[in-house]
């Protein structure tokens, strides 16, 4: 089938599988959506943990964990590493690129479809099967992983240690999630190098489209080398080989458990960035929109981006600091991850020069956007105390740490996700959600989500180890107590905040009120066509006369703004 | 800072690097949050007020952006890479000479930390060795040599009241070392994920004079000698190459 020539729905079988890049975003979204309220569920009942170790889990307990209602270290283990491994690889990774960049993508770039639409469908369809290896590893003999979202080996790979099935179906299942996401990048290069509509050059494509273009490059050159890494260790559990199985216990001599640290870290590092340039590219439009003014430093910005791509998969050495690492090598990954931040500077001189002497509009996704700058201003600059190998001798593996990756990728990937959903749910869905509860849900997030995290670093300065299912056991960590209540209840209170934005969500669906074609006043694509649009986008291809941004240029009809399909003269 | 208690020669060092990036970063995100605020009143949409239509793509724009990337490349980057590389250098980047420290090997294990003395005679497997099972003694004033491998899984030898922390891994030797500078009893925690119980790997480092822990070493070889048995481990899992 060539791209566009979209037959309509014949019958169920061909909606369930449609070949549709905006029914499949809906698809990876509502299965986002799913996988985020049990990894939610599951940091809810982590933070209870920690707040108050080895006591009765009120409500759940008894049905989670037996008689008692009290969770084990077992139970604590598996909760984080699923907690942690479904939130990437289930939750984020399919809202953030499954659903917004597949709806969104094409229809910037005036595409009828992606350019491998089966493909698409494919992709979506793996991770489905990959979610369903997950979800069953709950169920299996021994429970299920328990040997962190990192897995290193040998805890992870011999099966004397960790005895569950569980461990093997976390591999399987995140090989799947991997495939599916390579597949799906795959889709996306090809889509934005070869789809655009004529007059779309690279230097008018939306900053959210680039951002998608390089995470995509990313994850092409990456997620390669893990899942690579992850089979090799499935084949050391299941096959007898001692890739990574080194000392006693090894059946072979010459295995490295080191070896598996850095494939992982080679990619794991890329990975941050691949589920943080979205936001950046979404960022950077927003405030564009919003501010009624053009992307300040349009150039730089895509240039700080590709530096930041060029430059993310020769820094992984950063998580290695204790291992044992050459300390000359150490200085090089020192310099070089500290380098990360002019690019990221200029990203934030370039957000803050768009509002500058713009017209501010606080509408939802606006409002949310503006939560980002902040919470990864936050995020980035402690990624500086993580980049100095000496002071990070001290803070790995502590909640200092865990903190500043929930800053980047908890705080700014889902203020990111909801002022996407909030900016793009009129044109998914063809209505409106509500502007107060979105403004109420933002406030009370942004508050709550800074106590737990900021009690994180209070906690990781102290030394509290990460993974550790009772911090209180070690007596230099008793004067933490307090903050680890704070946090617990900072947790459940951001997590009942978030039914506030499910409702209003699942309310709208149905009965928000009709959006226009064109609710925000933007310039780009998307918004030149219906909401919901037509299954094949287009009427006719657009010709793209202008750039992503012209915001602040009186037009016909008092528009302040020049869609970018249009064309103007330059008086 | 919130630090623990520092009990160390080079602690310190590492205390004052955290004061440094710590203030440096703040002055960072006190500019942008300060600038974002005054935009958001300043700048706030207004009936009759119009936004001003620039790319930010002209010469002054680009002035800054180099300018923003020079200052922060500098007065950030290598202000804090370089008095990294020194703390680095003073607590980690210099071993101390093997015959002057106090050494001793650490041997995690699912979920203990196997520890053994070399004795009198200063080599490790001898008669004279004493292992024990959670309890580490050093003397202050003297740096501590550790050469850590572990038995099973990747653990990681952590004393926060040291400011060290020390992965352990399987068919591999890596080593910490440390100056203890006050006497008393401190904890070791285990710093990297290695099975259902890892919350339970905890042990204890006791500093005392060089009699005290002399003398320990003493008392405690009478009563519990060497489990040489179990070190054969470490000997077993040394490979040709090392």
């Amino acid at each position: 089938m060539t791209p566009g020539a979209h037959p309509r729905p014949a019958g169920l079988l061909a909606r369930v599988f449609s070949t549709d890049h905006k029914v499949i975003g809906k698809q990876y979204l509502f299965t986002g959506i799913f996988f985020l309220f049990f990894a939610g569920l599951m940091a809810l009942l982590i933070r209870w943990q920690l707040a108050y170790p080895f006591r009765s889990v009120p409500l759940v307990g008894g049905l989670l964990f037996g008689k008692g209602g009290i969770m084990g270290g077992e139970h604590y283990t598996m909760l984080f590493t699923m907690h942690g491994s479904l939130m990437v690889f289930f939750a984020v990774t399919p809202i953030l690129i499954g659903a917004m960049g597949n709806f969104v993508v094409p229809l910037q770039i005036g595409a009828r479809d992606m350019a491998y639409p089966r493909l698409n469908a494919t992709s979506y369809w793996i991770l489905f099967a990959g979610g369903l290896v997950m979800a069953a590893s709950f169920f299996v003999p021994g429970g299920a992983a328990s040997a962190g979202w990192t897995n290193y080996p040998p805890l992870s790979s011999d099966r004397g240690v960790t005895l569950g099935q569980g461990q093997t179906l976390w591999l399987l299942g995140i090989v799947l999630a991997g495939t599916s996401t390579l597949l799906g990048a795959i889709n996306f290069v090809a889509t934005i190098l070869n789809l655009r509509a004529p007059g779309m050059t690279l230097r008018r494509l939306p900053l959210a489209t680039w951002s998608y273009f390089f995470t995509s490059v990313l994850n092409v050159l990456w997620v390669p080398v893990v899942a690579a890494a992850l089979i090799l260790v499935l084949l050391d559990r299941v096959a007898g080989t001692s890739f990574f199985l080194a000392g006693a216990n090894a059946p072979f001599e010459g295995g490295q458990p080191l070896l598996y640290q850095h494939l992982f870290w080679g990619f794991g590092h890329p990975e941050v960035y691949i589920l943080i340039l979205p936001v950046w590219g979404i960022l950077s439009d927003l405030l564009s929109v919003f501010s009624r003014k053009p992307a300040f430093g349009y150039r730089v910005s895509v240039i700080a981006m590709a530096a930041i791509v060029a430059v993310s998969g020769i820094v992984w050495g950063h998580h290695m600091f204790t291992s044992g690492m050459s300390p000359l090598l150490g200085k090089a990954f020192v310099l070089l991850t500290l380098a990360v931040s002019v690019p990221t500077a200029l990203l934030f001189l370039n957000w803050l020069g768009t509002l500058w002497k713009g017209s501010i509009r606080f509408e939802p996704p606006m409002v949310y956007a503006l939560g980002i700058v902040f919470v990864f201003a936050v995020g980035g600059l402690t990624g500086v105390f993580n980049a100095l190998q000496a002071f990070d001798i001290y803070i790995h593996d502590t909640y200092f740490v865990v903190a500043h990756f929930h800053y980047t990728l908890a705080a700014s990937v889902f203020l990111g996700s909801f002022a996407a959903i909030s900016y793009w749910f009129p044109k998914m869905f063809g209505r409106r959600m509500n502007a107060r509860l979105s403004v109420v849900h933002f406030l009370l997030s942004f508050l709550l989500l800074n106590v737990v995290f900021l009690a994180m670093f209070r906690m990781g300065i102290a030394g509290m180890p990460r993974r550790v299912a009772d911090p209180f056991v070690y007596e230099y960590l008793q004067p933490m107590r307090g903050w680890s209540v704070l946090a617990g209840w900072g947790t459940l209170g951001l997590g009942l905040v978030q039914l506030l934005f499910a409702w209003d969500f699942f309310r709208s669906l149905r009965a928000g009120p009709a959006a226009p074609a064109n609710p925000w006043g933007a310039a780009t694509l998307e918004w030149s066509v219906a909401s919901p649009p037509p299954p094949h986008n287009f009427e006719r291809t657009p010709r793209v006369a202008g750039g992503p941004h012209e915001y602040g240029r009186p037009g016909p009809g008092g528009r302040d703004w020049v869609p970018q399909d249009e064309e103007v003269s330059l008086t | 800072m919130g630090f623990p208690e520092d009990a160390s020669l080079h602690g310190h060092l590492l205390d004052r690097l955290y004061g440094h990036a710590f203030w440096l970063t703040l002055a960072a995100f006190l500019a942008v949050v300060a600038i974002l605020g005054w935009c958001l009143v300043r700048y706030r949409a207004r009936p009759g007020r119009l936004p001003t239509y620039t790319h930010g793509s002209g010469r002054g724009a680009l002035l800054l952006s180099l300018g923003l990337a020079f200052a922060v490349f500098v007065g950030i980057d290598l202000n804090l890479a370089l008095e990294d590389h020194r703390v680095f250098d003073a607590l980690v980047g210099t071993p101390p000479d093997p015959a002057k420290a106090f050494r001793i090997q650490v041997m995690p294990q699912q979920f203990v930390w196997n520890v053994r003395y070399p004795g009198e005679d200063g080599e490790f497997g001898t008669d004279d060795d004493l292992t024990t099972l959670n309890q580490i003694h050093v003397p202050a004033g003297r740096p501590v040599l550790v050469e850590l491998r572990s038995m099973d899984v990747v653990h990681s030898f952590f004393l926060p009241h040291f400011r060290i922390k020390q992965d352990a891994l399987p068919g591999l030797t890596t080593r910490a070392y440390f100056q203890a500078t006050k006497t008393g009893t401190y904890e070791v925690a285990c710093a990297e994920l290695c099975g259902l119980e890892h919350y339970r790997m905890r042990g204890f480092l006791h500093v005392g004079s060089e009699e005290e822990v002399a003398e320990w070493i003493a008392r405690t070889r009478e009563e519990y000698g060497a489990d040489q048995e179990l070190w054969r481990a470490w000997t077993r899992m040394k490979r040709e190459s090392d």
